[in-house]
């Protein structure tokens, strides 16, 4: 194991308020350390020095919760393809190196502290969708839907989308169009999801517009930033979806569903 | 207090449909009227959430992460067990019942243990129909694979990812009745305390993890589905937001704690790397299908790359000592002789704290290809952790804290001690006993949210007149005040030490007097320097910043400080359970081969702690437990 000597360059920001970049020097950094053990390091000695602990967002801290969330020398998780910032570790810095740590920049993605964002736009999008409606206790017997190995590997493919948002950060426009791709796409290439298919499709793309992403112009930044390698294909997949279905609202209108409680 | 569990009478297998039968229902007009506060949007947390509220009820759901997606339930990767018996390989609900009442070391209620059974099935085809993408076969059938304590293949999973999938499973419900309204969902919130009026649990107190402020929910029952304690001893296998706040906090106001000493020890975890290490990484038990585990029978062969030491000269203990199952032996037992041979000298890796897992010889056989099919996701995240490849040399492991089978005491109706207050998931004690096979835990938790609670909570509920308590009851202002008063009680201490530091010092405490092996007199010195530690913490912790915005420093210290008082009922319990079973393994307790020797006559009973306000003094309710099924006996894998 050997130890590095770093410059940090990290966004200071609280929710309101502009923000700035702050040096911190992060020295005798263990190269086995993962990133965010980086940060607990530079943190627990900012507290003792009297500062203010740099706020960040992290929970399981092995790559699937989606909660960990930096921008790191200008790339949403980092330099290391497919992957997580909290699986990002430290052999893949060199002594001397200058970091650069920023939050995932969006306007749908408003800064609550430092590198913390606010990325509930993500839920509502599912809200209006990104579900198939079946009541609990009203499921057929589970081996009398028959799902193709195919079609259930690239659905599995589709929904390892960890809602983390790489893809809108590194985005010029950020778009969110992966996401939004991935989810929608996994349940529309599914038989369980097929009654709601242009429902889901038009209610899903629709809240994207209103939460104030960007348009897709297929620069496909977000395929390469992705920590779960979720393929552009899919994005391919949702804008034939969303025409069928807006082609079909045009002409039949997308019925509305009963309300599901009563 | 008398314990009364509520068990139905009548004949195992049909005590479920008899009690959902006698149970009470509540008209769909009335219905409407009750709110129901459910804690956690985990497995259990978001399954009880979506169903209740489909069934009517008015929910409001919360959690401390951003989304409820990303509950900890997410991390679980390797399966969900279910008696389908799709493999006809002999599966059936009696031999799940069967097997999940052994590995738990007959320290479970089985009358909990043969609904959750039951259920098993219909939770698969639940998850199935919302378009949970489950591994299939070429025929579209879905697929199995085998589980530690089992001789069946009963466990269905999605990839390395089957928490992740059932989780978005229940999220998707859940989102599909929060578009309904049926369900309000509070994220980025915590529970700092459940308020009681009259004797009933009827609302918690929160603070918004992005403003700080403190705020009062009222409700006519309150769900807690907030997950384990393994966190506790700090470095785990749980997510970091992991806490015992929400059942410490209901503890302390009357919810009896039971089983704490009932903790798991995970065998195939990447071992300690550093004193900076905040987390330990699991791998899944899966992996134990095809790799085989060893360490060098000669000291002398410890630091030679592995595959200079010849076949002859490996012991893979595991199967050596328990044929039958071989790699596939049950946790606490695989932990526990990793354990042996490393305190033998003979692990390796650094600090001598590891034992290999082994693929040359699958894939050899099956190929690279094949193996990287089944676990690829696992072995890059081996190598991107350690930086050396599972493919090319064996992997290290070695245990580390996983699951917590004690939890707050429930009785069948998933009700705590405390009236109104219902306890799902991994944060009740019910169905484990004292060790929890693998793929069981994502069942419980589905089980209770899905079907259990949504018909158990109905008896409650026709007791109670909807919305009675409001938060303009005075013990809601009392509690705010008291939530507000030890928030700014953290931020007064104004000391030297971190929460941080605090914390791994409790860990490694708890770690080294209360782990994989425990005896008297290291309990009894942990139950000395625990009450030190707290006072030192109350005295020395240093937060920064305030309580009036995000702060995650105080959000920590919180926590920290419920762990620092649980700590401590974790080694009472230990202390007084004089026997060796499951989880909890006392040196002084077993036979002369080192298997644990569990002691009937005097401990065949859940522990259920009650708080006395005298942390060093809680009092001990005893649910004896009564065998009528699964007759008891010597736990053996051999
Ligand atoms: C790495 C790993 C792998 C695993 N693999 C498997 C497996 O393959 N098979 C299996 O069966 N089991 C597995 N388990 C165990 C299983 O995942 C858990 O026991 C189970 O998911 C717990 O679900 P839960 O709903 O009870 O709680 P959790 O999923 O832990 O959810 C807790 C919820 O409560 C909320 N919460 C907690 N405290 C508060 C508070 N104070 N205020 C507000 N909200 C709060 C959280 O926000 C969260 O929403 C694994 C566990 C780990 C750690
Ligand atoms: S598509 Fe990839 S980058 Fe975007 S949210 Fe999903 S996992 Fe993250
Ligand atoms: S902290 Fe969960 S994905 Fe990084």
């Amino acid at each position: 194991m050997s130890l590095l000597n770093l410059q940090l360059k990290v966004w200071r920001q609280n929710q309101g308020q502009p923000g700035h970049f702050q040096d911190i020097q992060a020295l005798e950094i263990p190269d086995h350390a993962s990133f965010l053990e980086m940060m607990d390091i530079v943190n627990e000695r900012l507290i003792q020095d009297g500062g203010d602990p740099v706020a960040f967002d992290h929970d399981c801290r092995e790559g699937i919760c989606g909660m960990c969330s930096m921008t790191i020398n200008g790339i949403a998780h980092g330099p290391e393809k497919a992957t997580t910032t909290c699986q990002l570790h430290m052999r893949k810095f060199r002594d001397g190196d200058t970091i650069w740590v920023e939050p995932f920049r969006a306007k749908a993605f408003p800064v609550v502290k430092d590198l913390m964002v606010n990325r509930s736009a993500f839920d509502r999008i599912q809200q209006a969708g990104g579900f198939v409606t079946v009541r609990t206790g009203a499921a057929p017997d589970a081996n009398s839907i028959l799902v193709g190995k195919e079609v259930a590997d690239a659905a599995m493919d589709a929904a390892a989308c960890i809602g983390c948002g790489a893809c809108v950060a590194s985005c010029k426009n950020a778009s969110a169009m992966l996401f939004v791709s991935a989810k929608a796409g996994q349940l529309n290439s599914l038989p369980q999801g097929q009654p709601e298919k242009n429902r889901r499709t038009l209610g899903m793309v629709r809240q994207m517009d209103k939460e104030g992403f960007g348009n897709c112009t297929n620069q496909y930044e977000c395929e390469a930033a992705c920590p779960k390698e979720i393929s552009v294909r899919w994005i391919t997949k949702l804008n034939r979806d969303y025409a069928l279905a807006s082609a079909k609202e045009a002409f039949v209108g997308v019925k509305e569903h009963a309300e599901g409680g009563d | 207090m008398s314990l009364d569990s509520k068990i139905p009478s009548g004949p195992m297998a049909l005590r479920w449909s008899k009690h959902k039968q006698d149970s009470k229902l509540i008209n769909p007009k009335n219905k409407r009227k009750y709110t129901v506060i459910v804690v956690g949007s985990g497995l259990a947390g978001s399954s009880a959430a979506a169903t209740l509220s489909e069934l009517g009820y008015k929910v409001k759901c919360f959690c401390f992460q951003d989304s409820p997606r990303r509950a900890h339930s997410i991390a679980a990767q390797g399966g969900i067990n279910a008696a389908k018996n799709y493999q006809n390989d002999g599966d059936s609900v009696h031999r799940l019942f069967y097997d999940t009442v052994k590995g738990g070391d007959f320290r479970a209620r089985e009358s909990n243990v043969h609904r959750l059974a039951e259920e098993s099935v219909n939770i698969i085809d639940q998850c199935a129909a919302q378009g949970v993408p489950f591994a299939r076969e070429y025929g579209g059938g879905l697929a199995n694979r085998s589980f530690g304590g089992a001789q069946v293949s009963r466990t269905f999973y999605a990839r390395g990812q089957t928490g992740q999938q059932l989780l978005l499973g229940a999220y998707s419900a859940l989102n599909k009745e929060v578009a309904r309204g049926g369900v309000e969902m509070h994220t980025r919130s915590e529970m700092l305390e459940v308020v009681v009026v009259d004797g009933h649990a009827k609302g918690i107190i929160t603070r918004n993890l992005m403003t700080g402020k403190i705020e009062a929910h009222a409700a006519d029952t309150v769900l807690l589905c907030t997950g384990g304690y393994g966190n506790v001893f700090y470095l785990s296998t749980n997510a970091m937001g992991c806490n015992v706040t929400a059942t410490w906090r209901a503890h302390r106001k009357g919810a009896y704690f039971a089983n704490p000493c009932y903790t798991q020890i995970h065998p195939t975890c990447i071992p300690v790397s550093g004193d900076y290490q905040s987390k330990l990484t699991l791998m899944s038990e899966s992996l134990r299908n095809d790799g085989r585990i060893w360490v060098p029978k000669n000291k002398a062969d410890i630091g030679k790359p592995a595959a200079q030491i010849p076949e002859s000269d490996r012991d893979y203990f595991l199967e050596r000592k328990y044929p039958s199952f071989g790699n596939l032996a049950p946790r606490d037992i695989s932990s526990r002789a990793a354990k042996d041979a490393c305190d033998a000298g003979l692990g390796v890796g650094p600090g001598g704290r590891g034992v290999y897992l082994d693929f040359a010889e699958a894939i050899g056989q099956f190929g690279q290809k094949t193996i990287a099919e089944r676990y690829g996701n696992l072995f890059d995240m081996y190598e991107k952790i350690t930086g050396e490849s599972g493919y090319k040399q064996p992997m290290r492991i070695y245990p580390a804290v996983h699951y917590t089978m004690g939890g707050l005491w429930v009785d069948y109706n998933l009700m705590s001690s405390l009236p109104g207050l219902h306890v799902l998931g991994e944060a009740n004690f019910s169905d484990h006993g004292a060790n929890r096979l693998g793929a069981s835990a994502l069942m419980q938790g589905l089980a209770d949210g899905y079907f259990v609670i949504p018909t158990t909570i109905a008896p409650y509920l026709v007791t109670q007149t909807p919305g009675s308590v409001t938060t303009s009851h005075p013990e809601f202002t009392k509690a705010l005040e008291d939530a507000q008063g030890r928030t700014n009680k953290f931020l007064n201490v104004k000391g030297k030490r971190s929460v941080d530091s605090f914390h791994r010092e409790l860990g490694l405490l708890v770690w080294d007097k209360c782990g994989m092996a425990r005896d008297k007199a290291g309990l009894t010195e942990a139950l000395k320097r625990i009450p030190e530690l707290r006072e030192e913490f109350w005295s020395n912790v240093k937060i920064p910043g305030s309580g009036a915005a995000a702060n995650p420093e105080l959000e920590k210290a919180g926590r920290v400080a419920d762990f620092m008082e649980f700590a401590e009922l974790l080694c009472h319990d230990a202390l007084d359970r004089e026997e060796s079973c499951g989880g909890h393994f006392r040196t002084e307790h077993q036979y002369d081969d080192g298997e644990a020797k569990r002691d009937d006559e005097n401990y065949c009973y859940a522990a259920a702690w009650e708080h006395t306000g005298d942390l060093s003094k809680p009092k001990l309710n005893k649910e004896q437990l009564t065998f009528e099924e699964v007759h008891l006996s010597v736990r053996s894998y051999k």
